[in-house]
């Protein structure tokens, strides 16, 4: 059934581009759901319930990124080069990084994982200071970078 | 003008929901408060609210307060700030002080037809050996400095506690430009949403569950913290200390309501830990004990926000519903809806036993 999916959304979307919800706890939010307007993120009633990314729908656009209360969600792009993948997360830390930016990416622990670079840094008033940093790094690299380093203050 | 239809004592978010509902019935509410600025725990709450996108989910606290603050000026709600209420006595007379004591100390009274007690809750202190040095603080506090007033307490944080405030606050300090040194949790668990947590652990702050807080070390301020694993009788276990380099230890050890108010009304009370402590009776239109008192918010029970928006509400629509302003059958329905969102936000884990909490108290009434 996955894997049926995971072809499904190869075939329709060539970069293989989509957002990754880790939220996997039974908390009342749902914002990501009407952030989403592909309809692509389910919850449903009780708000309670945890979110489920329609795979088919999901364009991979980022608009869920910065709507997400918890920063919990990521847009991920396997195909960005032949070599390199993307991740796309929330940062609400001064100073931003900036394009071109060569950062140390960090796991779910904070723990080093790679080098990457800085592709895009987005701010809209959509966003609500939430900016999204988009960093390209190898592409194996993409389920494990959660994270950019901050430099020592 | 000194008699009220409603007096709302506490202008935090349950305090201003429940003046806004009132006073769009055109009941004459006056709304008072002790800080400079209205709003409650809302101006320091920078993050994101969860909850459910038809009331207020993913927008940051200060924006609710602005704009419930100016609601509440749009439908006619009188502020007054700097005041805090130090009696409430039988026929619901108010007497609110001014100023300090010893400078521009001044004394109203003031009578209401209906009282609702928003008062909210207080932070609690834990105690260890150094726990009176400069530099040991509650979290709410460290909060307040970093968000309200820009101040770092210090650059090296211990947070003690790992329920939502401790996760939340950590992850402001690093914004705020101070590294935590890492968070402890005495239960073998983390107390506060996984996406919190998820947050902080990211930027290299290590959560140690079964660990407490063993002493604060240092000479005039705090310099050292030492913690230790605890086990399932919550004593230390030996060899497990480990010291830190801290030069602030952030206290997020829960709250309890603040119901010297209610108390002092004579409206009765039931001891419930999950909520806090001592919380004050109510049915299901947040009314005491003693007829024509309500109360909202965290004074009812220590939960958050979104609660608190909605406990607000139900007790302004059922102070303007009493006092005849609002038609009973209309009434009915906005609180069935806002009991219907209430139950949404008190399900899951996370919920499950305020729901229950919240029953108890309803059936005590």
């Amino acid at each position: 059934m996955e894997k049926n999916i995971r072809k499904n959304h190869e075939q329709k979307n060539p970069k293989n581009i989509r957002a990754i919800i880790e939220c996997y706890e039974e908390i009342p939010c749902d914002p990501c759901e009407i952030a989403c307007k592909y309809g692509a993120i389910i919850i449903g009633k009780p708000i309670t319930n945890i979110p489920v990314l329609d795979m088919e729908k999901c364009t991979g656009c980022g608009l869920c990124i910065a709507n997400c209360p918890g920063l919990a969600i990521f847009v991920v792009c396997e195909n960005y080069t032949d070599t390199l993948g993307t991740v796309s997360l929330p940062f609400e830390i001064l100073p931003l990084p900036k394009k071109g930016q060569r950062v140390k990416t960090l796991n779910r622990n904070g723990q080093y994982v790679c080098r990457g670079e800085v592709v895009k840094v987005i701010e809209t008033k959509s966003f609500d200071r939430t900016p999204v940093v988009t960093i390209a790094i190898p592409r194996n690299k993409v389920d494990e970078v959660r994270g950019i380093e901050i430099p020592k203050r | 003008m000194n008699r009220w239809e409603l007096i709302v004592i506490g202008s935090g978010p349950s305090g201003l929901t429940a003046a806004i509902e009132a006073a769009k019935n055109k009941v004459k509410v006056l709304l008072i408060d002790e800080n400079i600025k209205a709003g409650g725990q809302l101006f320091k709450q920078i993050h994101k609210f969860f909850g459910s996108s038809a009331h207020y989910s993913g927008i940051r606290g200060i924006n609710i307060g602005e704009n419930l603050i100016k609601k509440a000026e749009e439908v006619g709600v009188k502020v007054l700030l700097n005041r805090i209420a130090i009696g409430l006595f039988k026929g619901k007379k108010v007497v609110v002080k001014q100023g300090l004591d010893n400078k521009g100390k001044n004394i109203e009274i003031f009578e209401a037809d209906k009282i609702v007690i928003a008062s909210g809750a207080a932070e609690n202190a834990i105690y260890f050996p150094g726990w009176t040095l400069p530099g040991v603080m509650s979290a709410g506090a460290v909060q307040t400095m970093i968000n309200v007033h820009r101040v770092l307490p210090g650059k090296k944080i211990l947070m003690v506690g790992s329920g939502n405030v401790g996760l939340i606050v950590s992850y402001q300090l690093i914004q705020a430009g101070a590294e935590v040194k890492a968070v402890i949790e005495a239960l073998p668990k983390i107390g506060g949403y996984e996406v919190h947590a998820d947050k902080i652990k990211r930027l290299g702050v290590p959560i140690y569950t079964s660990h407490t807080i063993v002493e604060a070390k240092g000479n005039l301020e705090v310099e050292k913290a030492v913690i230790a694993k605890v086990d399932k009788n919550w004593q230390t276990i030996p060899n497990t200390e480990r010291i830190l380099k801290v030069d602030t230890i952030s206290v997020a050890a829960g709250l309890k309501p603040l119901i010297k108010l209610v108390r002092m009304a004579d409206c009765k009370c039931i001891y419930i830990p999950e909520l806090g402590g001592w919380v004050p009776i109510h049915n299901k239109n947040m009314e005491t004990t003693y007829s024509g008192i309500y109360v909202a918010g965290d004074v009812t029970g220590v939960e958050e926000a979104n609660t608190a928006l909605e406990e607000g509400r139900l007790a302004g629509i059922a102070v303007a519903e009493s006092l005849g302003y609002l038609d009973k059958k209309i009434a009915c329905n906005i609180k069935t809806e806002i009991w219907e969102r209430l139950k949404d936000l008190r399900s899951g884990p996370f919920g499950e036993n305020r729901f229950k909490a919240k029953n108890e108290i309803i059936r005590e009434y």
